[in-house]
């Protein structure tokens, strides 16, 4: 059985995962996060990579009858289709805000064009969005492009980043600390306080690195 | 109009933060201790969710521009009303030009200052909160600084705050932990199992010293290594304030209001949020106990506390008609 257990007094985390990211499953924890918004008593739910938090009124509704309707829905949760969303973030590979370009290809023995290919081919699906305001959680990265986080963060880097840390890729929506290898920086803003949607990009829409310059 | 003299880098508007936000990464924000700004509030008679001033950095001092009641709740911050020591808990009407100094405190981290109408900030998301990691809410989504002029709200309303002062006798609420050192009661969650056995037994029985590693982020506590029985790898997922994480190395953080929404460590627990400002309180070097209850022990502390605040509401009512 899937496992689901209590985060606080009004919040429950559903953890369906096998250990590996499973992009089906993620497209059913898609599906089951837009069901449960709609009801009256969530206040927030937010797909992980696979895994859903729920967040919930508690003057509304009790955990344990909240464990029961996620559990209910679960089984019978169909695999959603993306949003159709389409977006392009302009990068600049290497240079002054890419800082760590040559460094990073040196290690993985590439050349800085060819990393920067690499990354730029796939069409990212957004698996997820959090941790930052706006920050998403990209699946796709080329595997050969996979390197583990640095043992401790730096800093701050700034906004705009683009960033892998292990298997994953992503951009820096706000000027923050991260242990993740900065490659490249977007002029995509990924985090709007003008938008009603101040995230620009939700679970399920599609991110394409576009190559603008590779820089030394 | 109240204009500020003196103040620090983590000094900033709040109010009780954002709800509805995760979804796009936006942390809760607000104030580290919601009870004492609720009831800084209460007092100077307004509603519990209004925004005042946090003061972290001490000390903090601002001059009022124009008649203005105000209160100064949460730590032990020893205010100056010119020259005048105001009590703990305190309310009362600041003269045109009068300054309010706040000093280092002797117990707690987190002051606050209510004023009559509440401080203005624009509304972003939903609160008038200072998210100072991700710069937005508040006065520009930074902290306050010598010169910043913060408006109010609505007028003061008159007749209030007495003239002669009101404040919360220390014993006016059940707020502080019955334990010494305190217990910090916390629902236990999702990892809690991995550490079964000598992980849990060494949590549940060990002192927590509070790190200097501290703010609004997050608290980092030192003590024995805990170590899980198993060590799975965690794929990225939702947290919540209160969380109290495992990293690698042993060593619990608990998350605070403007911690990341998401994470990946080993979680034992969430702090519930009656006793999450018992620990925003703590200073570097004070020690705490943890235990574990279940939802609905969390619930009843909650509805315990919203019962306190409708009595001391009815009470201050009945003082303030009283003829003075």
């Amino acid at each position: 059985m899937s496992k689901i257990t209590h985060l606080g007094a009004n919040a429950v985390l559903f953890d369906p995962s096998r250990g590996t990211f499973n992009e089906l499953m993620q497209r059913r924890l898609w599906g089951l996060a837009r069901r449960l918004a709609d009801l009256p008593w969530v206040s927030d739910a937010v797909p992980g990579m696979n895994n859903l938090m729920v967040v919930f009124e508690a003057e509304q509704i009790t955990p344990p009858e909240v464990i029961e309707v996620v559990r209910g829905f679960w089984p019978e949760q169909k695999p959603v289709a993306d949003t159709g969303r389409r977006l392009v973030a302009p990068t600049v590979y290497g240079g002054e805000a890419g800082g760590e370009l040559a460094e990073f290809a040196r290690r993985l023995n590439m050349s800085p064009l060819e990393v920067a290919r690499l990354h730029a081919e796939p069409s990212y699906s957004v698996a997820a969005v959090g941790a930052m305001p706006g920050f998403v959680y990209l699946s796709g990265l080329h595997p050969s492009l996979a390197w583990p986080r640095m043992a401790s963060p730096r800093a701050a880097i700034p906004a705009g980043s683009v960033i892998i840390g292990g298997a994953q890729t992503g951009v820096m929506p706000v000027s923050s600390p991260s242990g993740w290898h900065c490659i490249g920086h977007t002029s995509l803003a990924l985090f709007d306080l003008g938008q009603d949607n101040p995230a620009l990009m939700q679970p399920g829409d599609t991110l394409k690195f576009e190559i603008v310059d590779v820089r030394a | 109009m109240i204009t500020v003299l003196q103040s620090g880098l983590l000094n900033s508007i709040q109010d009780l933060g954002r709800t509805r936000t995760l979804r796009w990464g936006v942390s809760r924000s607000g104030a580290m201790d919601p009870l004492a700004l609720k009831l800084g509030n209460m007092l100077v008679g307004n509603s519990l969710e209004e925004a005042g001033v946090e003061v972290a950095i001490f000390p903090f001092r601002v001059r009022f521009d124009g008649e203005c009641p105000f209160a100064v709740t949460g730590a032990a911050t020893r205010a100056l009303l010119d020259h005048t020591p105001l009590p703990p808990d305190w309310a009362t009407i600041a003269r045109p030009g009068q300054v309010l100094t706040l000093a280092p405190p002797t117990r707690g981290v987190f002051g606050y200052i209510c004023v009559a109408g509440g401080v203005d900030a624009p509304i972003v998301l939903g609160a008038r909160a200072t998210d100072l990691k991700s710069g937005f809410g508040g006065r520009e989504g930074k902290a306050l600084a010598p010169g910043h002029v913060l408006e109010l709200r609505a007028l003061p309303g008159r007749g209030f705050v007495p003239a002669a002062g009101i404040g919360l006798a220390p014993t006016a609420m059940s707020r502080d932990s019955r334990s010494e050192p305190p217990e910090l009661r916390f629902i236990p969650a999702a990892e809690w199992d991995d550490f079964e056995g000598d992980g849990v037994e060494t949590f549940l029985s060990s002192l927590w010293k509070v790190t200097r590693d501290v703010n609004r982020m997050g608290y980092r506590l030192s003590g024995p290594e805990l170590r899980p029985r198993r060590t799975r790898e965690l794929l990225s997922h939702g947290i919540v304030p209160g969380v109290i994480q495992v990293p690698p190395r042993g060593q619990p953080i608990v998350q605070m209001v403007e911690a990341n929404t998401c994470g990946g460590y080993a979680k034992l627990g969430v702090i519930i949020d009656a006793d999450l400002r018992l620990l925003a309180q703590m200073r570097s070097g004070e020690e705490l106990k943890f235990r574990p209850v279940g939802w609905q022990e969390a619930a009843s502390a909650t509805r315990a506390l919203d019962r306190q605040f409708v009595s001391l509401r009815t009470s201050l009512e009945i003082m303030r008609q009283r003829p003075q």
